[in-house]
């Protein structure tokens, strides 16, 4: 199978992976620790523990997307960020 | 007791993973692996890190087609709802003009993106277009294809003529669902009509109206046809929605780097939205 026109790299594909592992991981969580049952959060919403894996990695995004329109410093801090975010959306939203 | 779990269900959902892996998954993963990278055609690429998203962020072109943009959605949605809500509580609830007015609210959605902008091309033009010519024959000076108001107005009413009846057939279920016991009640504490509407209809009307909303917003944010046959862009670049410029940098300029990045960004930001009425929709489901 040629994926030439895909144009793959090894940063774009370890980014899937990564997502990939993710999702993995919640499946694997869920599986050791029962508790994705949803739950009333700060936002008022019901969300469960996928719920607040999209937001987190929504919300990521935007993070990185705000930081490259206004900061100039290295990326890795808007990642720094995101990560600190999706713990809080993790134990709050 | 010991219940049987039985996992074979999953097997089911096959099918839809692989369609959706093929016309969603794979082209976004191609798009991502464009964004990030350089190339001159010959399946030719060199990496570029995050350069496209930081030239997009903070090119005035991209700024200017996206408050373009909001100002198209906002303008249609201004529109749009409250003149289908009105249309709706207009219609007649029984008899013989029922089915008439539902054909004749559901006759726009009918026609093809492609024939709605040639249509309305050839009705705007200011020579031979029975709107074009009419306005030129009241005295005030319009032509769609020189001036930007004239365009603009054209774009908009356009699509208010195409999707209001969307609003208006959905607003008229919400309020069909409605028990007559409610308007009897209404009745005898003698509500006025407003009242009616305020407490009645439109919390009944809520749900759809949440959906008209979120199906107009989408769908304008996403528009590309109707104003692309109408007007291409123009004039110059004063009617370059989100989409007509994403085209235009992809296949135009061939500039596949930023146009990925940008369609990223596009698909982000409506990522965002479905998330947000989608949140709300399940938050009205819960009250």
């Amino acid at each position: 199978m040629d994926l030439t026109w895909m144009a793959w790299t090894w940063q774009t594909a370890s980014f899937f992976a990564a997502i990939a592992l993710m999702i993995a991981g919640m499946a694997v969580w869920e599986w050791a620790r029962p508790g994705g049952a949803p739950r009333h959060g700060v936002l008022g919403l019901d969300t469960t523990r996928g719920d607040r894996l999209f937001v987190s990695l929504l919300s990521s995004a935007y993070i990185h997307l705000g930081w490259l329109a206004l900061m100039t410093g290295p990326l890795w801090w808007a990642t720094l960020i995101s990560f600190v975010f999706a713990i809080a959306v993790f134990r709050w939203v | 007791m010991n219940k049987t779990w039985n996992n074979k269900a999953w097997f089911m959902v096959l099918p839809v993973l692989l369609l959706v892996a093929f016309n969603a998954v794979i082209p976004l993963m191609t798009v991502v692996n464009y964004s990030v990278q350089e190339t001159f055609g010959n399946n030719l690429f060199f990496f570029e890190g995050v350069k496209w998203f930081r030239e997009v962020l903070h090119s005035d072109r991209f700024h200017d087609s996206l408050l373009r943009q909001f100002f198209f959605t906002g303008t249609i949605l201004a529109i749009e709802i409250p003149l289908g809500v009105i249309i709706a509580l207009a219609m007649p609830r029984q008899g013989f003009w029922v089915p008439v007015c539902l054909v004749l609210m559901a006759l726009p959605l009918l026609v093809p993106w492609n024939v709605v902008g040639a249509m309305w091309n050839i009705f705007a033009l200011p020579d031979i277009g029975l709107m074009g010519y009419s306005i030129n024959a009241l005295g005030i000076d319009f032509n769609f294809t020189r001036q930007p108001a004239s365009a603009w107005f054209t774009v908009i009413i356009m699509d208010v003529w195409h999707w209001t009846s969307l609003v208006v057939l959905l607003a008229y279920a919400g309020l069909r669902s409605i028990p007559d016991a409610y308007y009897q009640a209404a009745r005898i504490d003698s509500a006025s009509r407003w009242a009616v509407f305020r407490y009645i209809q439109l919390p009944k009307m809520k749900r759809v109206l949440t959906i008209a909303v979120l199906l107009r917003f989408m769908d304008s944010f996403m528009i590309y046809t109707e104003p692309f046959v109408l007007t291409g862009g123009g004039p110059g670049n004063t009617t370059t929605i989100l989409s007509i410029d994403l085209v235009k940098a992809a296949l135009g300029e061939f500039n596949l780097g930023i146009a990925a990045a940008m369609s990223i960004i596009y698909f982000l930001m409506t990522l965002l939205v479905c998330w947000v009425f989608y949140s709300a929709m399940m938050r009205g489901e819960d009250e």
